[in-house]
């Protein structure tokens, strides 16, 4: 399986990947098949992820140029992307560019191009902002990365999958209870797991 | 056009250049906004920038962008990095406009042609040309041909394509006998001028990558 996971917390995923399971992780500034940041001694200053932050190749892994990482994209030759977000609504819509018309300074990157090419998006988030609003809502109110794409969210509570323009919840932290989960989702949650606590 | 993504592949000893040179009111393509307070931050700082054609702006470090932004005293166009990429590739390939289905559906789609393929809708995005494009190669030789290193190769290849004219910081000139043509990524035909400047601090670190 090819992957991208983008800037923020699911740069994480490199480093959570089972051993034994064959990821090949693709950076949008033309690398497929890094691994993990090398040791303080070895860092090779060429080489980073799109996150700018230093990384190793792994056997098998090869360089190409933007045009050719994102006919990848675009071309719909990724299996998943792991993005960030600002809010998900219900129907898979996704906004994690900007969080106003006047804000002073978006920033886009690869995400809108990820987000409309790559085959199954899913979202690692918080399940709050650290205010704790909600970011899992009935619509977005920032501005769309991509209309209705998020089939995923990975929160710190829980797994939901975005089905037929709903919130079903596939697994939660134990000890909590559906009632909290809800009361920090802005949308209808559905179950599909037993409760823990 | 300048090449580079963050710090990596970006042409800094040209940008140098570009200062010292005194160009004004320049309009820059390229993916980041700078950083710190050299290369393109640099170049903005010197108030000789009116306006950037870039994907990601806002990154760590990019202080002298946003309090130049914020000052209104740069004008911002933010383009998709795959979008930037491709409309740059449009334009060294002699395609006035491509359809892409990247936008549809925001705010950034507003405005631009539209168009159904297949069932599925794309907006029309024009090809972006440039008078000058400055990047950075690992190896070339005096036909112009360019080896790239590692992430280093980014947007350089593509930027290469699209400019009137393309100059090169290369680390280092080759003999045409020592260039592999099979690995050659962007044939001279596309590179007017190359200035060697020997990347020491980093040929250090591979040194000691190396033993």
């Amino acid at each position: 399986m090819v992957c991208q996971s983008r800037i923020g917390i699911p740069t994480l995923v490199a480093d959570a990947i089972p051993e034994g399971r064959e990821i090949i992780l693709h950076s949008e500034n033309g690398i497929l098949g890094f691994g993990p940041a090398p040791a303080p001694d070895k860092l090779d200053p060429w080489l980073i992820n799109a996150g700018k932050q230093p990384v190793s190749l792994n056997p098998g892994g090869s360089f190409f140029s933007h045009t050719d990482s994102f006919a990848m994209i675009r071309g719909g030759h990724l299996d998943l992307c792991v993005l960030g977000a600002f809010e998900v609504a219900a129907n898979g819509d996704l906004a994690n560019w900007t969080t106003s018309a006047q804000d002073a300074a978006p920033a886009i990157g690869g995400a809108m191009d990820l987000a409309a090419g790559t085959r199954r998006i899913w979202v690692a988030t918080e399940h709050t902002t650290k205010t704790g609003t909600p970011k899992l809502v009935e619509r977005c109110s920032y501005p769309l990365t991509a209309p209705a794409v998020v089939d995923r969210i990975y929160t710190n509570l829980a797994v939901i999958d975005v089905r037929d323009n709903a919130f079903t919840v596939i697994d939660m932290i134990p000890g909590l209870t559906r009632e909290e989960l809800q009361s920090k989702t802005a949308a209808p949650l559905f179950f599909e797991v037993p409760e823990y606590a | 056009m300048v090449g580079g993504f963050g710090s990596v592949g970006q042409p800094d000893a040209l940008i140098e250049g570009l200062i010292e040179q005194g160009a004004r009111d320049l309009t820059i393509i390229a993916n980041n906004a700078g950083a710190g307070h050299v290369g393109l931050a640099k170049l903005m700082a010197a108030e000789r920038v009116r306006k950037i054609i870039c994907s990601f702006p806002r990154s760590a470090g990019s202080v002298v962008f946003e309090e130049l932004f914020q000052a209104g005293k740069l004008e911002l166009e933010i383009v998709p990095q795959g979008t930037l990429a491709e409309r740059i590739r449009a334009a060294g390939a002699g395609i006035p406009g491509f359809y892409t289905a990247t936008t549809v559906g925001t705010q950034l789609a507003e405005g631009k042609e539209s168009k159904i393929f297949d069932g599925r809708p794309y907006v029309l995005e024009r090809a972006l040309q440039a008078d000058i494009a400055l990047i950075q190669a690992w190896r070339t030789d005096r036909m112009g041909n360019c080896l790239y290193r590692e992430s280093g190769r980014n947007f350089n290849p593509v930027m290469a394509m699209a400019a009137r004219m393309t100059v090169v910081q290369s680390c280092g000139m080759v003999p045409l006998e020592d260039m592999d043509p099979e690995a050659i990524v962007t044939p001279g035909i596309f590179v007017e001028r190359i200035v060697v400047v020997p990347d020491e601090t980093r040929a250090a670190s591979l040194d000691r990558k190396a033993a």
